[in-house]
């Protein structure tokens, strides 16, 4: 194989570094999860120093994203059945920047707590005209709006009993690997949160929170739909400027 | 300081719903000259394939280069067309997944290492709270993968032999994904 460029040799390569999440995600290792008891690495995890494939990532944008994406309540025959609400935000980083022309991909369950999914047999409907898919991008300010249905609440399997709050999965790239996040959004005053161990495997309280969007008149639209609002940060950078051999 | 970081969570059993893109295997198209198909399963702690996961691959172009602003080098349009550097396979009923790219060239580091051709990978899969991270290494690159810094740093040879690929019999490259237990691959904190 011909390399046509060389790499750069030593020194002067700067790289941003990305602030490092510690104490901000769940473990892998989480016994409430009944699931995650095989799914874990028993194996200290090894420090990946952040290089060039972690600084970089995919930039998926607008070209992902089709007419009815950003609507879930659309491209079907009829409209869905369930609470219309449209949920809006920014995508920031951790020092407040925000995220432009960014992919976000979401995924839900029906107002009724049913995945359109084959695995999923919980005995509530399916609604024909809604399939919990979507897609939106940020705009230049990092902003993002979809317009959906309320999902409900579902029973699972994890433990007697079990409930999950109403969520919608989200899935971001930020513009990096380091900043690759899929997490869950939440609705105001759920009863369940104190009883969800996937919510609780969040260590920190304010974290927690901070999965929870907020009620939005601002952005509720009269005689049509209430807005909820929700803010995703993604970890934040700083340009370090490497040791050099040259010297600056 | 965190800076209010929001956490992660689950995919959950219906990640099919949202994440799955009829392209997404593909980082380059299959008929492209030098196109490698790499494949490989995502097995638990009991060596039990997961149906339910998908694995997301990211590297450099195959002259070492990313088309993205943030490279110092600069931003180089990929030599062949199509070429997206991305590739995301949803696994099936036996936990299998496929991506077809090509070979990533060598990088250089900010300490004037080179790392060996690899691609970065993530995996996320119900029961899974955060995704777990590692990296997938070419067989036939024995000195670039002595030299290659990340490697090194893993001392117990066993163990960094989990994140280079096998030769598979159809001339592709496979890699398994052992998520724990005996030859669980290694993985990264990044």
């Amino acid at each position: 194989m011909t390399v046509s460029n060389p790499p750069v040799a030593s020194g002067g390569l700067v790289l941003p570094r990305y602030r490092p999440a510690t104490g901000v995600h769940p473990p892998l290792d989480y016994p409430p999860y009944k699931s995650s008891a095989l799914r874990h690495p028993q194996q200290p995890l090894i420090p990946l120093p952040q290089r060039l494939t972690e600084i970089t990532g995919p930039l998926f944008g607008a070209e992902r994203v089709g007419e009815h994406d950003a609507d879930l309540t659309t491209g079907h025959e009829g409209e869905p059945i369930g609470e219309r609400i449209i949920v809006s935000g920014r995508v920031l980083d951790s020092d407040g920047r925000p995220v432009p022309d960014a992919l976000i991909e979401v995924w839900q369950a029906n107002a009724a707590g049913r995945y359109h999914h084959v695995v999923d047999a919980h005995p509530a409907p399916l609604d024909p005209n809604f399939t919990g898919g979507g897609r939106c991008v940020t705009d230049s300010l990092g902003r993002y709006r979809f317009v959906t249905i309320k999902p409900g609440p579902y029973p699972w399997g994890n433990h007697y009993n079990a409930w999950r709050p109403a969520h919608v999965h989200f899935s971001l790239f930020g513009r990096a690997f380091t900043q690759r996040l899929v997490t869950q959004m939440f609705f105001p005053g759920d009863p369940l949160f104190p009883l969800d161990p996937i919510f609780n495997s969040i260590p920190d309280e304010a974290a927690r929170q901070r999965l929870i969007s907020a009620f939005d008149i601002e952005n509720t639209v009269p005689d049509w739909a209430m807005a909820y609002r929700w803010d995703i940060v993604l970890r934040g950078r700083s340009a370090t400027v490497f040791e050099t051999e040259e010297g600056q | 300081m965190t800076g209010g970081i929001t956490p992660s969570q689950t995919v959950g059993p219906y990640l099919a719903l949202g994440l799955p893109w009829s392209d997404g295997p593909f980082a380059v198209a299959p008929d492209t000259p030098g196109a490698v198909r790499i494949s490989g399963q995502v097995l638990d702690g009991e060596g039990a394939p997961l149906p339910d996961a998908v694995v997301e691959t990211w590297q450099a172009d195959p002259d070492g280069r990313f088309d993205h602003p943030d490279d110092p080098r600069g931003a180089a349009k990929p030599g062949v067309t199509g070429f997206r550097g991305f590739s995301r396979s949803p696994t099936d009923g036996d936990g299998r997944y496929e991506i077809v790219t090509l070979r990533p060239g060598p990088l250089p580091t900010p300490d004037g290492e080179t790392e060996a051709p690899h691609l970065d990978v993530s995996v996320f899969a119900r029961g899974m709270l955060d995704r777990v991270v590692t990296r997938i290494y070419f067989p036939d690159e024995p000195a670039a993968n002595a030299a290659d810094p990340v490697l090194a740093s893993i001392r117990d040879p066993l163990r960094r032999a989990t994140l280079i690929a096998n030769a598979g019999p159809d001339g592709g490259l496979r890699f398994d994904i052992r998520l724990q237990g005996e030859r669980e691959t290694v993985f990264f904190d990044v």
